[in-house]
């Protein structure tokens, strides 16, 4: 499970949010509001180790995620505004290595099953620099069905998706919280998961 | 799926830096004619008296060997830092020091070696002999790779900054000297009839501890650039 | 008497400090630079070899020997604020930057000086004066990546980095220029005899001690303004009469 206690962030001069504790325990999603500018994306980049919180603490399983370090990043899964797309490679090379600097080394009938899945049958071996935004972002998120890490967390996953990729989202969420995984993530749009409740954060 | 070990995830960032520079080989290929050029300059610059361009050719080919190299450093991280790859690279389950060495590896392949490959055709227009080529080839075996080391330093402290290239430069380049150097003074080494072993082996213990510190290094300026 | 030295860590309680130590910093700095001089130019004898030229040593070598120093000092501060993210380190690497390369600037330029009639040329290819040319290089190279990064918490942690890798290569740079230079048989500026008159070392010590007094008084000073700079949203930083009037 992961902990969070007493944290503060700042960027610059400014302080975004401080004195913040919640903890995420297993099959259980929360989604971090707020208002643009707010401090989602810092408090989900505090939560990957990119920035170091002012005060406070993250925990993962009991133990401080500095001193995990990369025995917690074997658990995570973070998919942020951007997508670690290469132009130059077709979706096929850009799911593999991804999932292969996320430590799962992938056979190619696994990929293109997952690429598939996400809508991109008969693109896999396209050049990403064509494929359109959304199809992108489907890439990236294949990585989800892959992935064996327990907690994920999303920024903004859903941006540029049309309303099938969004229900194929939401499927995939609901498997991981019955295998027990973790989510929290953050979005502008609405987003239901099928008999799980939803723990809210407001950043303010 | 099966978890992958440290060795093959090197070779992954290894092979997929390499198959990145293949798709993109023009970059590859200016880094080298600046290289050709910069060298071809100086006799035009100094005038074509053999006598000179012979003594003058061991510091020529490795200045320009040095520019070549701070040229092409720009691109070690800013593209995987703009396309948000880096990010994934930081959260991957294994050291961020030994998959910065992975891409520093696949960088040296692809701009520092072809300068090593190239040398000696540039050393024949300046009439070196052939003894003080077989020592610039090895001293630039030893020394390229340190200039990529020490300006992947610089390559991440200066990720994501205007004028970063520039800047980059002048951050790196007082750094290199001891390589410049160690280098240019194997070959006069040779040429004035010693030996140039003692140069070399000081390049040597350059690169190791370039090897063992430069990784990690490079990994806390990325996390710190990150921020 | 136990001093509380973590008090003084805090840029709070550092600025009022400061204020105060720099005055007299500043004044012993001054008289100390006059009494120097005054024994290098007036009362040290002149150099049965060199002449009159010699004397400007009492600058150059205090200069380069400062120059050094400092970026030691600075390379300490910078490790200190990035290994215990102590603010006031970070601050004070900062301000001992510019302060550093001047004395580079300073001894170069007083190498040169000095050059012009011991060897006819302006600038040699001198161990010590090529060393001191990249380590003006190296503090260049730290003011400029400081400078281009808006973040100051990123600006400091990333220059702190360059600072000690710096600090590392200072030795090896030093010697390999030294070896190169051996190498090739350049001049080597030698100060005539084994002996020096006790006039000129009273004078060198002298103007020496000054330097580091007036290097310690324009870091505080620096200091102070980047403490107001950084920290000026805060409250007690409104509050001082300097900033209300």
């Amino acid at each position: 499970m992961l902990e969070v206690s007493n944290l503060a962030c700042s960027r610059g001069d400014h302080r975004l949010f401080s004195g913040l504790s919640f903890s995420l325990y297993p099959g259980q999603i929360m989604q971090v509001q707020g208002e643009n500018g707010s401090g989602k994306t810092s408090l989900l980049r505090t939560l990957c180790g990119f920035l170091m919180p002012d005060e406070g603490d993250i925990a993962w399983c009991g133990k401080s995620i500095r001193e995990l370090d990369e025995a917690y990043y074997a658990e995570m899964l973070y998919l942020g505004h951007l997508n670690a797309i290469k132009d130059e490679l077709n979706a096929l090379e850009n799911l593999r290595i991804s999932a292969g600097l996320a430590g799962v080394e992938l056979d190619e009938k696994e990929a293109i099953a997952a690429l598939r899945r996400m809508g991109l049958r008969g693109r896999e071996r396209l050049p990403t620099k064509v494929l359109s935004q959304g199809q992108r972002r489907r890439v990236a998120l294949a990585r989800l069905l892959v992935s064996g890490a327990k907690l994920w967390v999303l920024d903004e996953p859903l941006t540029a998706l049309d309303v099938g990729a969004v229900a194929q989202i939401q499927e995939l969420i609901a498997e991981h919280l019955a295998r027990q995984g973790m989510v929290i993530f953050t979005t502008h749009q609405p987003l239901q998961v099928a008999g799980m409740e939803m723990r809210c954060l407001s950043l303010s | 799926m099966k978890k992958s070990s440290l060795p093959s995830l090197i070779v992954l960032v290894i092979r997929r830096d390499l198959l990145l520079a293949m798709r993109r080989r023009a970059d590859v290929l200016t880094t080298l004619i600046f290289f050709v050029m910069v060298v071809s300059l100086f006799p035009l610059g100094v005038g074509p008296e053999m006598d000179m361009l012979r003594k003058m050719a061991a510091g020529v080919l490795w200045v320009a060997a040095l520019l070549s190299s701070m040229l092409s450093l720009g691109r070690l991280f800013s593209a995987d830092y703009l396309d948000g790859t880096l990010e994934q690279m930081m959260l991957a389950p294994q050291s961020l020091s030994m998959l910065v060495l992975g891409k520093i590896a696949a960088h040296w392949i692809v701009s520092g070696l072809p300068l090593v490959l190239m040398a000696p055709v540039l050393g024949v227009q300046f009439d070196m002999p052939v003894q003080s080529l077989g020592v610039l080839i090895v001293g630039l075996l030893l020394g390229t790779p340190v200039l990529s080391m020490i300006g992947a330093i610089g390559a991440a402290l200066t990720l994501g900054l205007r004028g970063g290239g520039v800047l980059l430069s002048l951050l790196v380049l007082p750094l290199c000297i001891p390589v410049l150097i160690f280098g240019t003074g194997a070959v006069e080494a040779v040429s004035t009839g010693l030996s140039a072993v003692s140069h070399l082996s000081l390049l040597g213990a350059l690169f190791m501890l370039a090897l063992v510190s430069t990784p990690w290094v490079t990994a806390q300026a990325l996390r710190i650039s990150m921020e | 008497m136990a001093i509380n030295w973590f008090k003084y860590s805090a840029p709070t309680t550092f600025y009022g400090l400061a204020g105060k130590l720099i005055p007299w910093f500043a004044i012993s700095s001054a008289l100390l630079f006059a009494v120097g001089l005054y024994i290098g130019f007036v009362v040290a004898p002149v150099d049965y070899q060199q002449g009159e030229f010699y004397r400007i040593i009492f600058i150059h070598v205090p200069a380069s020997i400062l120059s050094m120093f400092l970026y030691l000092v600075m390379a300490g501060y910078a490790a200190l604020g990035l290994i215990f993210n102590t603010r006031l380190s970070s601050m004070m690497a900062t301000a001992i930057a510019p302060t550093g390369a001047l004395f580079a600037f300073i001894s170069l330029w007083t190498g040169a000086l000095w050059g012009k009639p011991m060897w006819g040329a302006w600038w040699v290819w001198d161990a010590r004066l090529t060393s001191e040319l990249i380590l003006l290089f190296l503090y260049l190279g730290f003011i400029a990546l400081h400078a281009s990064i808006d973040d100051p918490r990123r600006a400091d942690r990333a220059s702190a980095l360059l600072a000690i890798v710096g600090s590392v290569n200072v030795p090896i740079i030093y010697f390999s220029v030294k070896w190169w230079n051996t190498l090739h048989q350049g001049s080597t500026i030698k100060f005539s005899g084994t002996s020096m008159h006790v006039a000129m070392q009273q004078a060198m010590f002298t103007v020496l001690v000054a330097c580091w007094l007036y290097a310690i008084a324009v870091v505080l000073a620096r200091v102070r303004s980047i403490i107001l700079e950084r920290e000026r949203n805060t409250t007690w930083i409104n509050e001082l009469p300097e900033v209300r009037s």
